[in-house]
C-alpha cells in the first residue's frame, strides 16, 4: 500500500483516464484493420513509428507530445506507404514486405535512440519509454492530446462509416459504384495510423499492435453486427488499456505495454472460450449433446434389433451385449429410459418399450419428417 | 435506311497486360442495348479482366470504353456490377440486407446513412432474387446459391441500364440458377443490357441472345445463332476442345464436357 501512498490519486487517474481513452480508439478502429487481415500493418506501422520519434527530438530538440506523436505518425505513414508500394509494384508478397519494413525501420529507429541516449546531455532521457511504454510518465496534457486525436479518429470513422464498411467487405464494388476508394483507403490507413502512434508513449512500439488487434479479434466473437463489433472492440480496449496501466503504475518501472497485453490476453482467451456461438466452451458443450443424441439413437436401433430377433419384446438384454457393440451404452440407456424408451427389469437386463418400437420405426421410416427440399 | 443502333457499351482497342503479359490484346466490342450477352473462353481467357477493365478496376495499357455513347466515366451511375461470389470475406460481420443496401450507397451520398427508402428498395430486390425471408440472416449463414442471389439484389438496387456479372452462374443451386435466369429475363424485357462472364456452354443458346467468344483476342461476336459455331468455339477453345455436335441447329458440347469445363 505504500507505493498507492506514493503516487497520488490524481496520477493515478491521469493514468487510467490515459490508458482507457487510447484503448478505446485503438481497439475500435483496430476492428477495420482486423478486418481487412491488416492485423500485421498495424504492427509494422507502430515499429516504424520509432525513428520518428527519434528524428523528431532530433530535429527539434523537444519532447513535447504533439512534436513526438507528429514524428512517429509521419514515419509510420512512411512505413506503411512502402509496404504498399513494394506490393504493388514488385513480386515481393505482403508479408514478407511487411517483415522488412517492420524490422528496417525498428532497427533505425535503434540506432537513432542509442545514438540519442549517448549524449552528453540530460535532455534525452526518457525516450527509451516508447519501446515499451511508461504510463506512469502520461501528464494531463498528454490525456488531452490522446483524447483530441483519438476522437478525431474516431469522428472520421463516424462520417466515412458506411464508405470504409464497403472498402473493408468488397472493395471492388465501391469501385464500381464511383467511390474514391483510394482515397478512402489512404484516409482509414491514416486514421490507424493515428489510433497507432497516440498509444506508443503508454504502450510502446513493440506491443502497439496488441491494443489495435486483440480487442477486435475478441469483440469479433461476440457478435456478427460491424457496430456492435466496433463498439465492443473499444470497451475492451479502454478496460485493459485503463487495467493494464493502473497496474504498471503502482509497481516501479513496471513496463505498461506488457501489463496491458496480459489485460488484453485474458480478455481474449475469455472471448474465445465463452462467447455464444463462436466461443469454443459452447461449442463443445453442443458437440458432446449431438454426439449424446447420436449414440442414444444408435442404442434405440440396437435394442430394436434385438427385440426383433426375439419373441416378444418383453425379452430382456444384459447390458454386457449392448456394450460389446457400443462401449458406454449404459448412459444411453439411462437417457432411453428417462424418456421411456427403454425399461429395466428387476434382475437387471434391459429391454426396449412398446413406446421405444414406435420411436426406432419412426426414426427408420424416412418418409416420416424427413423430405429434403 | 436504318437508324444508327445504340450500343449500351463499346470497347475499342482494349489492350491490358499484367508485367509484360498481355491478358486482352486489342479488344473491340460493341453490344447493342437490351441484349443479354455471354463472354465465353476458356480459362485465362481474360474474360474476367475484361470486366474489370471495363469497370476501371484495371488498369488497361490501351483502349476506350463508351457507355450509351459517351465515356464510361461520365456513366458510371448506368453501370451495376456483380463480382464474383468468391471474391469476399462472406464471414464479415453484417447482414444480407445490409449488403443489399451497398448498392444505394453512392447514391446516399457521402455522410449520410440509408433510410426507410433504402430499405425498402433493398426489401425489393431480395424479393426479386426469392431472397426476402433472408434480410436479417448474418452473410455467412449463406450457400453459395444465397450469396450469388444477394449480390444480384445489391446490383439491382442501383437500378443501372448495362449490368455486368463476373460468373453468376458459378457452382450455383439449380434454384439460384432459374433466379439469375429469370433476373436476367426481367432486365431485358426493361430494355437493359446485361454482360456476363459465362462458363457452361451449353445452356448459351437457351439463356443468351448474343455472345462474346474471347481467348485473349476477340474471336467473334454476335448473335448466338450466328456466332456461336463449331468451327468460332473450336478456335476459341483450342486443342482443348472435344468435338461439338450439331443438334437441331444448335451447338451443343459432346458428353465428356468435364474434361475441359473449368468450372469442375
Amino acid at each position: 500500500m505504500q507505493i498507492v501512498d506514493l503516487l497520488s490519486d490524481y496520477t493515478l487517474r491521469t493514468v487510467a483516464a490515459g490508458a482507457a481513452t487510447l484503448g478505446l480508439a485503438s481497439g475500435s478502429l483496430g476492428s477495420f484493420a482486423v478486418l481487412r487481415r491488416q492485423s500485421l500493418l498495424g504492427d509494422a506501422i507502430s515499429h516504424a513509428a520509432l525513428p520518428g520519434i527519434a528524428l523528431a527530438f532530433l530535429l527539434t530538440g523537444s519532447k513535447a507530445p504533439l512534436v513526438l506523436i507528429i514524428g512517429a505518425a509521419l514515419s509510420g505513414w512512411i512505413g506503411a506507404l512502402i509496404v504498399m508500394r513494394v506490393v504493388g509494384t514488385t513480386r515481393v508478397k505482403e508479408d514478407a514486405a511487411l517483415g522488412i519494413v517492420l524490422s528496417v525501420f525498428f532497427g533505425i529507429g535503434l540506432v537513432l535512440l542509442t545514438s540519442i541516449q549517448k549524449r552528453p546531455d540530460a535532455s534525452q532521457a526518457g525516450l527509451d519509454r516508447f519501446l515499451f511504454g511508461q504510463a506512469a510518465t502520461l501528464l494531463q496534457r498528454d490525456v488531452v492530446l490522446i483524447a483530441s486525436l483519438g476522437a478525431a479518429a474516431l469522428l472520421v470513422a463516424g462520417l466515412f462509416w458506411k464508405e470504409f464498411k464497403l472498402l473493408t467487405f468488397d472493395r471492388d464494388f465501391g469501385a464500381s459504384l464511383g467511390l474514391a476508394m483510394r482515397a478512402l483507403d489512404a484516409l482509414l490507413t491514416s486514421v490507424l495510423v493515428i489510433a497507432i502512434v497516440i498509444g506508443l508513449q503508454t504502450v510502446g512500439v513493440v506491443l502497439m499492435a496488441a491494443m489495435v488487434v486483440a480487442p477486435a479479434a475478441a469483440a469479433r466473437q461476440w457478435t456478427d453486427r460491424l457496430g456492435v463489433m466496433v463498439l465492443l472492440a473499444g470497451l475492451f480496449g479502454a478496460l485493459a488499456g485503463a487495467t493494464g496501466a493502473v497496474v504498471s503504475s503502482l509497481g516501479q518501472r513496471i513496463p505498461t505495454g506488457p501489463t496491458i497485453v496480459l489485460c488484453l490476453t485474458v480478455v481474449v482467451l475469455g472471448s474465445l472460450a465463452l462467447a455464444p456461438n463462436r466461443g469454443m466452451v459452447w461449442s463443445w458443450l453442443r458437440e458432446r449433446r449431438n454426439r449424446r443424441l447420436l449414440h442414444t439413437a444408435v442404442v434405440l436401433e440396437e435394442l430394436h434389433d434385438l427385440a426383433l430377433r426375439h419373441p416378444g419384446q418383453e425379452h430382456g438384454h444384459s447390458m454386457a451385449v449392448l456394450e460389446a457393440g457400443h462401449a458406454g451404452a449404459h448412459h444411453e440407456l439411462e437417457a432411453l429410459e428417462s424418456r421411456g424408451w427403454a425399461r429395466r427389469s428387476s434382475d437387471g437386463l434391459w429391454s426396449i418399450t412398446v413406446a421405444g418400437i414406435a420411436e426406432a420405426q419412426r426414426r427408420r421410416d424416412p418418409s416420416d419428417g424427413d423430405e429434403k427440399d | 435506311m436504318p437508324p444508327e443502333p445504340t450500343f449500351a457499351i463499346e470497347v475499342n482497342d482494349l489492350t491490358v497486360a499484367y508485367r509484360d503479359k498481355p491478358v486482352l490484346w486489342d479488344i473491340d466490342l460493341e453490344v447493342p442495348a437490351g441484349n443479354l450477352l455471354a463472354i465465353v473462353g476458356p480459362n485465362g481467357a481474360g474474360k474476367s479482366t475484361l470486366i474489370k477493365a471495363i469497370l476501371g478496376l484495371v488498369r488497361p495499357a490501351a483502349g476506350q470504353v463508351v457507355v450509351h455513347g459517351r465515356p464510361y466515366s461520365e456513366q458510371r451511375r448506368l453501370v451495376a456490377y456483380v463480382p464474383q461470389r468468391g471474391s469476399v470475406d462472406w464471414d464479415f460481420p453484417t447482414s444480407v440486407l445490409d449488403v443489399v443496401m451497398m448498392g444505394s450507397y453512392r447514391a446516399i451520398g457521402w455522410f449520410r446513412r440509408p433510410g426507410k427508402r433504402e430499405r425498402q428498395r433493398a426489401f425489393d430486390a431480395l424479393a426479386q432474387v426469392g431472397m426476402q425471408d433472408y434480410a436479417e440472416r448474418q452473410i455467412s449463414q449463406l450457400s453459395g446459391g444465397q450469396q450469388q442471389r444477394v449480390f444480384l439484389a445489391r446490383a439491382l438496387v442501383q437500378n443501372a441500364t448495362l449490368y455486368l456479372m463476373d460468373e453468376p452462374f458459378q457452382g450455383v443451386d439449380a434454384k439460384t440458377e432459374r433466379a439469375i435466369v429469370g433476373v436476367l429475363r426481367e432486365l431485358r424485357a426493361a430494355g437493359k443490357t446485361v454482360v456476363v462472364v459465362h462458363h457452361d456452354l451449353e445452356t448459351v443458346p437457351e439463356y443468351f441472345d448474343w455472345v462474346f467468344l474471347l481467348n485473349v483476342r476477340r474471336i467473334a461476336v454476335g448473335p448466338v445463332a450466328e456466332v456461336f459455331t463449331d468451327e468460332n468455339l473450336r478456335v476459341t477453345y483450342g486443342g482443348r476442345m472435344p468435338l461439338l455436335q450439331r443438334q437441331g441447329g444448335t451447338v451443343a458440347p459432346a458428353p465428356a464436357q468435364a474434361e475441359w469445363d473449368p468450372a469442375i
